[in-house]
């Protein structure tokens, strides 16, 4: 068993040490907002915050985890910067088929929340996530909104 | 796919005898593998028995579409199915708009197959942009019949005259007395009531949800991680699956050297040996992958090319080598004037060769199935689907049950672009229910990324040799175009048998509107052995491209400006002067270049398309970098006749704008000895934030009969960008993409 806190809960989780961190969410706990993508940490559709720090879950081993503190978009409302987030990703219709858009509001809200007012040159360098509908510009939009929030 | 709408599929043929298919085998004819042979037989009998059903009006019943609860939630069962498009907020604004309810409060999901929602000429998809045009009068009649029904049905109830009685947004109210009675108290007994016929619909003038920017209906649920996908589904007692296709197309797995070492691996529940590949069934899906890519599998000899058999030294380079090289006879795909006597008067003849590559579709989400054998003998399917009631066709074969059996859930799509049409062994539902009958449990198959970019249908290397003939003036007298290759309606709809013309392969060649009086356009088929597949925008993805870079060459070559030179051509097309126009205003006026910006030179170039009952006009700004084209800004001017959501059009300009750019600037597909060369997204690249341009998109309302929305953005962008850089370096490239031209300055 290995001890992972998940959203501000404690999980016992029963799966072999390099099981990433991607597959203890989605298929263990059963938080399915985390999406997988590529497994190759190319497209960021399973980007979650680790201790604040946009990281991609499909390239973290279970036995890496430790005590750190693991936040989810299945609790992304439960934050302030992730509900301004939210609110402007609504605001500026962002999604278009949406399976990007969960990894893309984490990596927003952890941008936010070391660079509240971000250039849209560090935009460009924090937000790398790959979105096949191309809202890119939509995600920029939203992210400077939030930023005014 | 427009020629869905043209085209008679009752005359669908299984696509046996198919030029250039050889090795036709037994069981491929017979078993999984033989997609379009399944295809080709269903669709004539899935067209008869949504006409036959019970002498069903497609369209019509309103309780197939609407439930309306007591708590007055309002439950809208679509026909379409939402991967993106938005259809649901845009069918929620048009029934709201008659029903008479604000259509955020509407809920709306996918219908289960059957034959009220064959509502395009007959038939059930999601694709071709037809969504909405097709639907726009069928859905408001259906939402004025509703409202119909519930004044009616108010009447009774308070015992006045259906006249003396008005709705206000989800009640019926009388308003001499002053009462009111909510939809949810009325649902039950209105829905019962049989539908008047030719219930007055709303005049336009009045429209309070229609052509209005209304905010998406499933944009919180995807913005916080609620939405749903096929990937997402889970039941009681279900198995993980994982799966490892064969590296050459129909070959098939003989022996498997360590599975009693796999079989022990931690949650493995199974082996199993599937058509083309091998599966392990697990109680996760990372340890059955694990498991499954742990299995060291001996495979058989690859066959020569055939139908869904890819020979060992297939590569794209030859087959494009072989449609340039084929002299095989062609049909006509448009004529008109006298071709000959204009070259043989030309003062210049300009020709070229243009190629596009295989595209894989990279919808983020990758393709997973869940198949359930319930106690009752039916079979439950979650099913990433674009056509349910095909899908339960085929998956009732798989099963050996009948249709009526096949309960078919389609779930919302993590993006399709044509990815999720039937294309026989490139779907996952198949090897879903052969596992879920092998195991006798519920099972999710999941392919990975990489398995993914393994069995993708793609959309067809192209080809075309174009020809024009020029006056003294350098205006072009003649154009001649002849295209050699397959497209994915001949594939799978089988309407390139005889000497018809596979529309498909041909659109945004034939049917230009400009005034160029004497046009040959020939079609020869040669089929691929690669699956092939409909991709967003489908032949105008590439022959757009094809057809507006060789327009500048004769611009170029007859020493016109390619802005002019277009406007000249559609003197008499008044629909597409006004969008010519109106994108050139935008960009600021119309300047080719190049010229200095920002400490750089910059070009732009200019191309129209006509695709999906929509006209565009694209402009494109580029410079180089080092020698890689950068795109700074795009414009597109967009009139698809009329509209109902115009945010929802303008995000769907914008996101085929930008999968065009990807296509043109980044992605191919290669084959070499038999095998894709792409993996994964890191070798093959797709168009990143770094890569993305100022879009801007203005609508036009000509009026003109409602065209597409979700497609028409994509054909004009590499046209655009292709001939901006052909303004900055003199050199038109005829082969994408442009990653792989030497570009120097």
């Amino acid at each position: 068993m290995t001890k992972i806190h998940v959203n501000g809960r404690d999980y016992d989780v029963a799966a072999e040490a390099d099981t990433p961190l991607l597959w203890v969410l989605r298929d263990t706990l059963g938080l399915t907002g985390t999406k997988y993508g590529c497994g190759i940490a190319q497209c960021g559709a399973c980007t979650v915050m680790i201790d604040g720090q946009a990281t991609r879950s499909c390239q973290v081993p279970l036995d890496s985890i430790g005590s750190a503190d693991i936040r989810t978009i299945d609790a992304i409302e439960q934050d302030g910067i992730g509900r301004k987030v939210v609110e402007a990703w609504v605001a500026d219709q962002v999604p278009q088929c949406g399976y990007c858009q969960s990894g893309q509001v984490m990596a927003a809200t952890a941008l936010l929340k070391q660079n509240p007012k971000p250039s849209d040159a560090d935009i460009a360098d924090a937000m790398t996530n790959l979105c096949r509908c191309g809202t890119y510009n939509r995600i920029a939009a939203a992210i400077r909104r939030a930023a005014q929030a | 796919m427009n020629a869905f709408l043209k085209t008679d599929l009752s005359a669908a043929l299984p696509l046996i005898s198919a030029q250039g298919v050889t090795n036709l085998s037994r069981r491929r004819l017979l078993g999984l593998g033989a997609g379009a042979f399944v295809l080709g037989t269903l669709l004539p009998a899935l067209r008869a028995e949504a006409q036959n059903a019970v002498s069903v009006k497609p369209g019509t019943r309103v309780p197939a579409f609407l439930v309306i609860g007591k708590d007055n939630t309002v439950k809208l069962l679509s026909p379409f199915v939402e991967g993106g498009q938005g259809i649901n907020t845009g069918l929620a604004q048009i029934v709201g708009e008659e029903l008479d309810v604000h259509p955020s409060r509407f809920e709306v999901e996918c219908a289960p197959p059957g034959p009220d929602y064959a509502i395009i000429n007959g038939l059930r998809l999601t694709g071709g942009s037809f969504s909405t045009r097709s639907s726009y009068e069928v859905m408001r009649k259906l939402g004025a019949s509703a409202r119909e029904m519930l004044i009616r049905a108010a009447a009774a109830r308070l015992n006045v005259k259906p006249e003396a009685l008005t709705t206000e947004d989800g009640q019926v109210v009388h308003a001499a007395s002053s009462r009111r009675l909510a939809y949810g108290e009325l649902a039950e007994q209105a829905l019962a009531l049989t539908p008047a016929e030719n219930v007055p619909l709303r005049d336009p003038a009045t429209f309070r949800y229609i052509r209005q920017p209304m905010a998406r209906l499933d944009v919180r649920a995807k913005s916080t991680g609620k939405a749903v996908y096929a990937i997402d589904q889970k039941v009681e007692g279900m198995l993980y699956a994982a799966v490892q296709h064969a590296p050459v197309l129909g070959t098939e797995p003989q022996g498997i050297s360590n599975e009693a070492t796999v079989k022990a691996m931690p949650g493995v529940d199974a082996v199993h040996r599937l058509p083309g590949a091998v599966a392990v069934t697990a109680d996760s899906w990372y340890r059955a992958r694990k498991a499954v890519e742990t299995l060291e599998v001996a495979w058989s000899k690859a066959p020569a090319s055939g139908f869904e058999a890819v020979a060992a030294d297939y590569s794209s380079s030859g087959l494009l080598a072989a449609l340039k090289a084929s002299d095989a006879s062609g049909v006509s795909a448009e004529k008109d004037g006298d071709v000959a006597a204009a070259f043989a008067g030309a003062a210049t003849i300009v020709d070229a060769e243009y190629d596009a590559p295989y595209l894989a579709h990279g919808q983020l989400e990758p393709p997973s199935s869940m198949a359930r054998f319930n106690a009752d003998g039916s079979l439950e399917l979650w099913v990433p689907n674009q056509m349910p009631e095909l899908f339960q066709g085929i998956a009732a074969k798989v099963a050996g049950l009948t249709p009526d059996k096949v309960i078919l859930h389609s779930p919302m799509l993590g993006g399709f672009f044509g990815r999720h049409f039937a294309y026989g062994s490139s779907n996952p539902f198949q090897q879903a229910i052969l596992l879920a009958k092998a195991t006798q449990r519920p099972v999710k198959v999941l392919w990975s990324r990489e398995e993914e970019f393994k069995m993708d249908a793609l959309r067809p290397l192209s080809f075309s040799r174009f020809k024009a003939a020029l006056d003294k003036d350098g205006r072009p007298t003649a154009i001649q175009v002849r295209t050699v290759g397959e497209g994915p309606m001949g594939r799978w709809f089988g309407v390139t048998a005889g000497s018809k013309v596979d529309s498909s392969a041909v659109e945004g060649i034939v049917e230009k509107p400009y005034a160029i009086p004497n046009r040959s356009m020939e079609y020869a088929r040669f089929a691929h052995p690669v699956t092939i597949a409909f991709w967003r925008s489908v032949g105008h993805s590439m022959n757009d491209y094809f057809y507006e870079g060789f327009l500048d060459e004769i611009a170029d070559a007859g020493k016109q400006d390619p802005y002019q030179l277009r406007l000249a051509l559609l003197k008499d097309r008044p629909r597409h002067l006004k969008l010519l126009e109106t994108v050139a205003k935008m960009s600021g006026g119309w300047k080719r270049g190049p010229y200095e910006a920002d400490g750089g030179k910059r070009a732009r170039g200019v191309a129209l398309a006509s695709p999906f009952g929509s006209e565009t006009a694209t402009i494109a700004e580029v410079s180089l970098e080092k020698s890689e084209v950068r795109v700074h800004h795009l414009w597109i001017a967009f009139d698809p006749g009329s509209i109902v959501n115009p945010a929802i059009v303008k995000s769907q300009v914008e996101s085929a704008a930008a999968l065009g750019l990807s296509a043109a600037l980044f992605e191919e597909l290669v084959y070499k000895d038999g095998v894709r060369q792409s993996h994964n997204f890191d070798d093959y690249p797709i168009l990143s934030r770094s890569a993305m341009p100022k879009v801007a998109v203005e609508i036009v309302e000509s009026g003109a009969p409602m065209g597409g929305v979700g497609e028409p953005g994509l054909p004009g962008i590499a046209p655009a960008v292709v001939n901006a850089v052909a303004a900055l370096t003199g050199r038109h490239v005829r082969s994408l993409p442009l990653a792989k031209a030497k570009l120097g300055v």
